[in-house]
């Protein structure tokens, strides 16, 4: 299991977290109970397996449309 | 995807074009009756300004989401199918424009946050594999490195000094101005500042684990903590939006109406409801945050601003928290029993055991052998041979000690005068009395006061110190009520009891020996000095344990929840105007809509920003003490 912390662009509308939480959540191999989307910080915290891959998240997040800044892997 | 990305990113740019395109457009109808440029100027700015709304649309569907993007996209491309350009265009300018304005403002409601934000660490020299020092992103220091902090510099980390010695400022964690020396082995912290001399230092905690990162954490995540009316909402926009969607459908179906099924959709949009009440849950705690009280989420704020009871410990609460011996008395020979007094109360935590041996001053000490604590009574231990008794009265007869008439006048005469007992007795014989007294804290009696004045019904004090102390201070402070002789867990009971009964009960304790309290109550309130566990434990924090931000708490939260009703109102008001305005008048159209909707939002956006710059009036310490000096 790993943890992301993953930093956006500024989220600016809070339907945005839905999009993020559903987009994220729906990959195979996220720990969906682990998954927050922090609109006022614009972060994403979640953990996932090895079935998935921090880029695979990272791609579920810009395919919607939302920059990624940058993120953080740590063993959990 | 790298076109989609391109077109996000320019949507300003965009923007700023097609508000361009739409100026041309009526200049050119108005100015010149040119109808052919108008109309191409318009069929422009519909298409360029619907492509990036479409894409986050389709972006939307594809994670099974109807936004309010679907709903304008819907409506935008029905505006154009019945070439109703001019409608096109500057509802999607007026969207595109709205949701520019909504991020500008929405960054300053988030300026308090940021303030703090910033002063945490960005970046590290790190010791590389060479030996040499890199400077670095702080999110790729790991546990371990060794790291170097350079005169000026903030500390990245919370760490230990490997090597070399200086002072640190440590305002930041501890609220305590004056700089701290540290040299090898010393602990030092995540955003502290490094005034003279260079530190190498190795990383024991990094990013989110350090004290700081935990305080911001908090904050943060109370930011986008929700309350049940806030999950309500969430729930209703849900299904809202997909219902206005639906309702839009019938209603074309059943008038063959174009322009009025697609006006539906874009005032149903429930933009001002969805960000109402988190713009002013994010204005009231970066408000919380910047004046050093930490709010922990909205439903803290709900129930904060309801309070009826609040409940304080004494000590280190409404005392300053350093007792002193004030009165002290001897029976017979009490020589050696002084010294084992000493003895005992030197092996003992117990407050009131410094204000004890700082009175006995230097005195000859004898080994312990052992000691057995009476909870609620006092300390019963084996010295020189000899069975010593200090503590309370309670402890006195439960040990058989005599005493006397005058002994017992004496205690009463103590208590009354707001002593703490700590009593000696040797071998079954009374000794020594000593009162010891604690300081109200400065400024509480006017910080009490406000918190009276914006509405709390009672203000009651426990305390595990007799009563006759507690009374004093109760009566000193004006509290309503005062319990004394309580141990933790009858403190506990008697707010359990409160609950019952149906009040809304705040507890305001420093969080190590109160801790079931702090958890029972609604609003758990811990006095930290930041480094503190109290901060987890409880919902909100009086940052450097500093008791006067209590009333600007309560009055903030009051505010924000006030806030909150404000923009419900105000959003609910206005759909529900916008759509009476539909069905029952002629002039409302798809661009009034839109300019109405975005407005909505806009004012909500505004009205939470004032929460910035909320203050309680007239009670502030500082202004409070100025008024003294400059009277």
């Amino acid at each position: 299991m790993q943890k992301a912390t993953i930093q956006l662009e500024t989220l600016t509308c809070p339907s945005c977290l839905q999009k993020i939480e559903n987009a994220v959540g729906n990959l195979k191999g996220v720990d969906k109970d682990s998954l927050k989307v922090m609109f006022n910080a614009s972060r994403v915290k979640v953990n996932f397996d090895d079935t998935v891959s921090i880029e695979d998240i990272e791609k579920a997040i810009q395919d919607l449309g939302y920059g990624v800044k940058r993120s953080r892997v740590k063993a959990a | 995807m790298g076109f989609q990305q391109k077109i996000l990113s320019s949507k300003n740019k965009i923007t700023l074009i097609s508000g361009i395109l739409i100026v041309i457009g009526f200049i050119a109808h108005f100015g010149f009756g040119n109808t052919q440029v108008f109309n191409i100027a318009f069929i422009i700015a519909s298409i360029l300004g619907v492509v990036p709304i479409a894409i986050q649309a389709f972006g939307a569907l594809k994670v099974k989401v109807i936004s309010i993007d679907v709903l304008v996209t819907i409506a935008v491309i029905g505006a154009f199918l019945i070439q109703n350009y001019e409608e096109s265009a500057i509802v999607t300018f007026l969207f595109l424009f709205g949701s520019w304005l909504e991020a500008r403002t929405l960054n300053s409601t988030r300026s308090a946050i940021k303030e703090l934000t910033e002063m945490a660490p960005e970046v590290a020299f790190k010791q590389m594999e060479n030996g040499e020092f890199e400077e670095v992103d702080v999110w790729d220091v790991d546990e371990g490195d060794i790291l170097q902090v350079r005169t000026g510099g903030k500390v990245p980390v919370d760490g230990t000094v490997v090597i070399g010695e200086g002072h640190i400022n440590e305002a930041s964690i501890t609220g305590e101005a004056d700089p701290v020396r540290k040299e090898t082995d010393s602990e030092v912290f995540a955003g502290t500042i490094l005034e003279n001399g260079t530190l190498q230092i190795r990383a024991d905690r990094v990013g989110e684990d350090t004290t700081f990162g935990k305080i911001i954490e908090l904050v943060e995540e109370a930011q986008d903590s929700k309350s049940e009316a806030e999950r309500f909402i969430d729930q209703f926009s849900q299904w809202y939006t997909p219902a206005v969607l639906v309702l839009a459908f019938i209603v074309w179906i059943f008038s063959q109406n174009v322009e009025l099924a697609i006006t539906i959709l874009v005032l149903g949009c429930p933009g001002a409801l969805v960000i109402g009440v988190p713009v002013s849950n994010v204005a009231g705690i970066g408000n919380g945050a910047k004046n050093g009280v930490l709010l922990k989420g909205s439903e803290v704020i709900q129930d904060f601003s309801k309070v009826d009871t609040i409940l304080f410990d004494k000590t280190g609460t409404l005392t300053v928290g350093n007792p002193e011996v004030a009165e002290f008395k001897t029976y017979g020979d009490a020589d050696q029993a002084l010294s084992y007094l000493a003895s005992v109360e030197n092996e003992s935590d117990h407050p009131l055991a410094k204000a004890v041996l700082s009175q006995l001053g230097d005195i000859e000490m004898y080994p312990v052998d052992e000691t057995n604590v009476v909870k609620g009574g006092g300390i019963v231990a084996e010295v020189d041979g000899h069975r010593v008794a200090i503590g309370n009265v309670a402890l006195m007869e439960k040990e058989n000690i005599q005493l006397t008439k005058e002994a017992r006048e004496d205690f009463e005469a103590y208590e009354k005068r707001g002593n703490s007992l700590v009593i000696t007795a040797v071998d079954g014989e009374l000794k020594a009395l000593m009162g010891i007294r604690d300081q109200i804290r400065p400024g509480i009696k006017q910080d009490l006061q406000a918190m009276k004045a914006l509405g709390v019904k009672n203000l009651i004090v426990l305390s595990g110190d007799n009563q006759g102390t507690v009374d004093l201070v109760a009566e000193e402070l004006g509290l309503t009520e005062a319990h004394g002789n309580l141990l933790p867990e009858d403190k506990a009971d008697y707010l359990k009891e409160l609950q019952a009964q149906g009040q809304i009960v705040a507890f305001v304790g420093d969080g190590v020996n109160d801790s079931p309290s702090l958890a029972l109550a609604d609003i758990g309130i811990a006095m930290g000095s930041g480094t503190d566990v109290a901060i987890e434990t409880s919902d909100v924090v009086l940052m450097n344990s500093n008791m006067s931000r209590l009333p600007h708490a309560l009055g903030l939260t009051k505010a924000t929840a006030n806030n909150m009703k404000q923009n419900i109102v105000i959003a609910v008001g206005t759909v529900l105007v916008l759509l009476a305005a539909v069905f029952f008048s002629d002039w409302m159209n798809m661009s009034i809509g839109m300019l109405v909707h975005e407005g909505s939002i806009l004012v909500v956006i505004l009205n939470g920003m004032r929460l910035l710059r909320y203050r309680l009036k007239g009670t502030d310490v500082e202004t409070a003490n100025a008024k003294e000096v400059y009277a």
